[in-house]
């Protein structure tokens, strides 16, 4: 079973009420592969992600994660989760505990590590992200750029399969952008598997194995990155590039 | 001394301005109560019946000695509101189908004891249950005029909770839950800690409320400052162990607001509220 897909979705449908937001969106993603969505604001792109961590149910279709249909109704959610690792736009992290203690405590509630272990691979993990001198802060304390390392650096303690991440970089200041996206890039040469919902076209090129484009929660275009960006085939695909384009963003 | 900034010295020549004002009128007001005050019809008469020093001297000590009642009942009062209020909170906050019967009476828990005023709980309770019991250490009305205090207060204690909990950003629990938290882990690590935080400056409210409505007890028979208020007043036929009384209540409640007040004010500057000049 080794050519079997890391995650795939099947045709999954989700609605807010009246509001269709995924319509019929199939996508596979291989181990080690990087995967980015684009498109614009509320084309399903971010309930896309939540969909895929159980964040959100879906209407229909199937989530299927090494093999295993993960969105069958019933199943435990808490302990899927725990393989899958997410990053939001607005960090999330928890403002009552310290950095050290954001990274420690999904291992020591979801893992059962004792404190004092989970502490020091906290600690190991925020060096490896250049976070050694902020371990004690707290969250408010720290740039908008250092807290999404600190998020990224949580979700890596649990030792996550596949990663998704929602716009990481919007909240960001132009100038912050950088350490973060050094951060992702890292982890595609550590062969981590990742769906990125980004805006940020330069990176998405440059990354990405494969850019799929959004659209009123289809998927209409999905290829290599030079194809997506360089040659798009479907009319809405090039209209949306040339917005970017036009705005100076590509 | 460092040259001042335009803005300092503006601000120095306001500062001073606005003291000067104050003062000025502030003497003008004490002025006219100590002027006025006593010029007013029957002023004698207020001073004797409300103001009488030696009464006042001869009661203070025993209304004292009953307000220690107060305050055990108050102290007694506080951990269980806290514990049955926090429990309904939580109960009003589950999810799961199973526990609906246990939401729906942690909702008629609150509705009711919030909707009906405090002093007919304690009627109710107070008098109602000691007839219940054979045993003499069961009926003392002590007990029953506690657990009434405790029933109402903490219907409105764990709706300052609630609100609490549902003030944590929704953000937080995706958080949590991607982690693989579940939902009680959530709630326990995540959610309580920042919500019991931003509930304390509210809960000092409830807080100085209660220590205040303990005095309602003596309206079924424990001899607390209030009762014993009652009787120095019926004895002397004069109202100044009532004043005594209030002078006491003040001398927490003033202190107890100050510090509710204080706790707002930082709540509001952490989390960021900018002032507007």
């Amino acid at each position: 079973m080794t050519d079997q897909h890391k995650l795939r979705l099947q045709s999954v449908r989700k609605a807010f009420g009246d509001n269709v937001v995924l319509d019929g969106i199939d996508l596979d993603v291989d181990d080690g592969e990087v995967i980015t969505l684009i498109g614009a604001s509320g084309s399903g792109k971010s309930t896309l992600l939540r969909c895929a961590n159980l964040l959100e149910p879906i209407d229909d279709g199937a989530i299927i994660l090494d093999g295993v249909d993960i969105s069958e109704p019933g199943l435990d959610a808490d302990g899927i989760r725990r393989r899958i690792g997410m990053i939001f736009q607005s960090f999330n992290l928890f403002p009552h505990m310290s950095v050290v203690d954001n990274v420690a405590i999904g291992p020591r509630k979801v893992l059962d590590v004792p404190k004092a272990l989970a502490r020091d691979r906290a600690r190991e993990m925020l060096v490896r992200l250049g976070l050694e001198d902020r371990i004690d802060a707290y969250p408010d304390q720290l740039s908008g750029g250092q807290q999404q390392r600190v998020a990224i650096a949580r979700s890596l303690a649990m030792g996550p399969e596949v990663m998704l991440l929602d716009e990481i970089t919007s909240a960001l200041d132009p100038e912050l952008v950088g350490e973060v996206l050094a951060v992702v890039r890292s982890l595609k040469d550590e062969g981590m598997t990742m769906l990125f919902a980004t805006h940020e076209m330069g990176f998405a090129r440059d990354i990405s194995d494969r850019v799929c484009f959004l659209h009123a929660g289809q998927i209409l275009e999905e290829g290599p990155p030079e194809q997506v960006f360089g040659a798009p085939v479907n009319e809405r695909t090039q209209r949306f590039l040339q917005r970017v384009t036009d705005a100076g963003r590509l | 001394m460092s040259p001042q900034t335009r803005r300092e010295a503006y601000e120095r020549r306001q500062r001073r301005r606005s003291l000067l004002i104050a003062s000025a009128s502030t003497v003008i007001v004490v002025a006219a109560v100590i002027v006025l005050v006593p010029r007013a019809p029957r002023w004698d008469r207020v001073k004797t019946s409300f103001f009488n020093r030696d009464i006042f001297v001869d009661t203070f000590p025993g209304l004292l000695r009953a307000f220690w009642l107060d305050v055990q009942i108050f102290l007694w009062s506080l951990p269980l509101i806290f514990v049955l209020s926090l429990a309904i909170a939580i109960a009003r906050n589950t999810r799961s189908p199973a526990f609906f019967p246990l939401r729906a009476f942690a909702v008629i828990y609150t509705d009711v004891f919030r909707g009906v005023p405090v002093i007919l709980t304690i009627f109710l309770i107070g008098f109602g249950v000691p007839g219940l019991f054979d045993s003499r250490t069961w009926s003392n009305p002590l007990i029953w005029g506690t657990v009434a205090l405790v029933l109402s207060y903490s219907a409105y204690v764990s709706e300052e909770i609630r609100a609490g909990i549902e003030g944590v950003h929704e953000s937080q629990r995706a958080a949590a839950r991607s982690l693989g938290m579940s939902s009680r882990q959530t709630m326990s690590t995540v959610v309580l800690p920042q919500a019991l935080r931003r509930i304390v400056p509210p809960m000092m409210n409830s807080i100085v409320s209660l220590q205040k409505d303990v005095a309602l007890i003596s309206l079924i028979g424990p001899v607390e400052i209030l009762r014993q208020a009652g009787i120095d007043k019926a004895k002397f036929a004069n109202f100044t162990p009532y004043v005594g009384a209030a002078v006491i209540f003040l001398a927490l409640t003033i202190p107890m607001t100050r510090v509710a007040d204080y706790l707002l004010a930082r709540e509001r500057k952490r989390t960021g509220a900018t002032v507007v000049a």
